[in-house]
């Protein structure tokens, strides 16, 4: 017997983290306007990338690791039903319970009844992309559960009623002047003659949050991998907020995306030596937690799974797109990205920002609801290079602007454009004449007409030459 | 050595000096340029902007028309990468596998011009001249589609009388990107502008590249500062010699 779950669908409007208010050109506008953001961003992306690169030299195979990383990713997509399956198995088998949730309102009902279900009013939370991307601190708030952010950069957005602006350190935006204001004006409990030293800060946050861990009998986490094999979930984290939040509540609830398992124990081999360097750029990352449904006696005594979909169907179904589903969200590509650097992750829209989310927002929404974000790129080709798995974004953002005009049903003057500039240049006659013709227009040598006038407000156009390589070579 | 030149739209067009350049170096070191009659545009513009559809026969009569030459020369490493990663792929896309394996036929004889010099030819040396302190931009498609390493810079280094300066950050992308710079113009022009300023850091009197498009991106910028700084393509550069 077959059951037909119907076709892969796109990520709900209305709820989640994955569109933006305005395209990425305007929004990235505002952000280029501020100085002190962009000394902020190219500050920390700078440090970032010295000493990633420097750690990632030490290693002699980080090419044959990253073909590994790549390969063992395409396996697990090409798999993903029989391991997600095998993965539910063996959650059960450990005493944990595994949950399907087919988009975020789902994923959010069924984390929302879960936090009822324990009596408790607040949960604590280890850092996790998925529960941002549904938005489901949003949706505990109006079910009237508190959600306390634990990872130090995520509190700090919180606390800041602010959105992270990177995947791994979301408040990058953030100098420590400001973090220091947001602590005094939101912290609860905090010392007023807090001063803006990084430990003093960090003390704070400490004393803030132990109080929260001890007094919290509720953890919602997101999962780095999931081992197929032995159904072992695993967190990778800095701080060791995580292992404290996956180790003293009663109730541990892990909102996870179908895409990150790995099929055995050994695979994740691979993963633990990539994803340090090319994130933190430290050569292991300081906790490495891994739990394997429940334990009597020891941690939490129930776990539940839920396992989110949310567009990720939709994506496994385009055979160009798909490598985005290998992403281990290391942010890699952020930290090396031109674009990236100087507009900061909120001109993106998404949980998503930088390349990954260039090309991971659009296909997890649909094109049309992020039509702007595949053309958020130079094509420069960086973050390709940086990407711990080798995923092609460059390839991925031509096919997804294909994907875009494709899906437009009535011509637009670029369209136009196109098409006019296609037949000119097939005709080599006509391509010499329209050659001719843009050496005497009026417009030669000085500001373009809309809408090419954003190009000629910054940099001159050359003086056209007297005549073209065509006419001088005709005349050898 | 019978070498086609693939001139490019943009070289064609607005800098027609270095595509001259090329046939003048290749010229002089002995070989036959032949220029192909029929060739346009490789179809990067449209391939990169979305419309694949009107790419597709730009792509049909590249293919067309370089096939019968046993190797092929650009002045641009962008057209070059596009013939050499976007192509085939691009017929193949469109269900013309026949189109396809001439594509990659084509790709594999078609170089940008320090691989043709350093690699096919087996020279560094060009017999060149040109007494200017020089810095080099390596542009991304160059840098990254091609993997032209060092390539540009053995050549640059065999200059008599050229003194090359190291251009700071010089991997970052100078904000160019074909229609990125007229669809998100304000993070070009902030990206061009961090390019510039470490191009006139350098102090250098000419900034030098193998791609005209960016060329034409820094320079536009740099004449609107109303920097001294000249840009030059690395084929104008290769081909001077002491004679005017």
């Amino acid at each position: 017997m077959t059951t037909f779950l119907g076709m892969p669908a796109t990520a709900p409007r209305g709820v989640g983290n994955l569109r933006g208010e305005e395209p990425f050109p305007a929004a990235a506008r505002k952000a280029l306007g501020n100085e002190q953001l962009r000394r902020n961003l190219g500050h920390a992306t700078a440090t970032i990338r010295a000493k990633s690169g420097a750690v990632i030299a030490e290693l002699p195979d980080w090419q044959e690791l990253r073909s590994a990383g790549s390969a063992l990713k395409a396996d697990t997509m090409a798999r993903l039903p029989e391991l997600l399956l095998q993965l539910e198995e063996n959650v059960t088998r450990a005493g944990g319970v595994v949950h399907w949730a087919a988009d975020a309102n789902e994923a959010n009902r069924i984390v929302t009844e879960l936090v009822r279900a324990t009596g408790h009013d607040r949960v604590i939370k280890v850092k996790s992309m998925a529960t941002q991307e549904i938005g489901l601190n949003e949706a505990l708030e109006a079910a009237g559960i508190e959600a306390v952010e634990t990872d130090l950069a995520e509190l700090i957005v919180q606390l800041g009623h602010d959105r992270p602006s990177h995947i791994l350190v979301p408040a990058i935006h953030r100098n420590r002047a400001e973090i220091r204001e947001i602590f005094l004006r939101e912290m609860p409990g905090v010392d007023p003659a807090l001063t803006d030293e990084p430990a003093v800060l960090a003390a704070a946050a400490r004393r803030y949050l132990r109080e929260t861990f001890l007094r919290t009998r509720v953890a919602v986490s997101g999962a780095n991998f999931a081992i197929a094999e032995t159904g072992t979930l695993v967190v990778l984290e800095s701080e060791g907020n995580g292992r404290m939040c996956l180790t003293l509540p009663e109730t541990l609830i892990t909102v996870m995306g179908v895409e990150k398992l790995v099929p055995t124990w050994r695979d994740l081999e691979v993963f633990l030596q990539l994803l340090p360097r090319a994130s933190t750029g430290e050569r292991m990352n300081p906790y490495t937690s891994m739990w394997t449904g429940v334990t009597p006696g020891d941690g939490p005594q129930s776990f539940h799974l839920v396992l989110l979909d949310n567009g990720r169907s939709a994506v496994l179904a385009d055979e160009v797109g798909r490598q985005a589903l290998h992403c281990i969200r290391c942010s890699a590509c952020l930290n090396v990205c031109p674009v990236y650097e100087r507009t900061g992750g909120h001109a993106y829209g998404s949980v998503y920002p930088g390349p990954i989310g260039a090309v991971l927002s659009p296909q997890l929404t649909g094109v049309e609801d992020n039509a702007s974000l595949p053309y958020a790129s130079s094509l420069c080709g960086a973050c390709f290079d940086a990407c711990p798995v080798k995923i092609d974004i460059p390839s991925i953002l031509v096919h997804l602007r294909g994907e875009h005009v494709r899906a437009r049903r009535r011509p637009t003057p670029e369209s136009i454009a196109m098409a006019a500039a296609a037949y000119t240049m097939d005709h080599p006659r006509l391509f010499a004449a329209a050659q001719h013709a843009a050496r005497l227009s009026r417009f030669a040598g000085r500001r373009l007409p809309r809408p090419f006038n954003g190009w000629t407000a910054s940099r001159d156009l050359p003086p056209p030459p007297p005549e073209t390589f065509r006419d001088w070579w005709a005349k050898r | 050595m019978r070498i086609a030149l693939f001139v490019t739209c943009l070289a064609d067009t607005m800098f027609p000096a270095a595509a001259k350049a090329t046939v003048r170096l290749l010229e002089r070191l002995g070989h036959e340029v032949v220029f192909p009659a029929g060739q346009t545009c490789c179809g990067q513009m449209h391939i990169n902007t979305g419309y694949s559809r009107d790419a597709l026969p730009l792509v049909r009569r590249h293919v067309r028309t370089f096939a019968p030459y046993d190797v092929v020369v650009a002045p641009s490493g962008s057209c070059v990468g596009s013939v050499r990663h976007q192509h085939a792929a691009l017929a193949r896309s469109a269900g013309d596998g026949g189109l396809a394996a001439r594509a990659e036929e084509v790709a594999a004889r078609t170089y940008e011009l320090s691989e043709l010099l350093v690699d096919v030819l087996g020279v560094t040396d060009v017999g060149a001249y040109y007494p200017h302190r020089v810095t080099y931009h390596p542009t991304c498609h160059s840098l990254r589609m091609l993997r032209v390493g060092d390539r540009p810079l053995r050549l640059l280094r065999g200059v008599r009388g050229l003194e090359l300066v190291e251009l700071p950050a010089a991997e970052q992308c100078c904000g160019f990107g074909g229609t990125f710079a007229l669809k998100n113009a304000d993070t070009s022009a902030a990206m061009l502008a961090d390019k510039m300023r470490h191009v006139l850091d350098t102090g250098a009197e000419v900034c030098a590249a193998g791609d005209s498009s960016c060329l034409m991106h820094i320079g536009g910028g740099l004449s609107r500062l109303g920097a001294e700084v000249r840009t030059v393509h690395l084929a104008e550069i290769l081909a001077a010699t002491e004679e005017p």
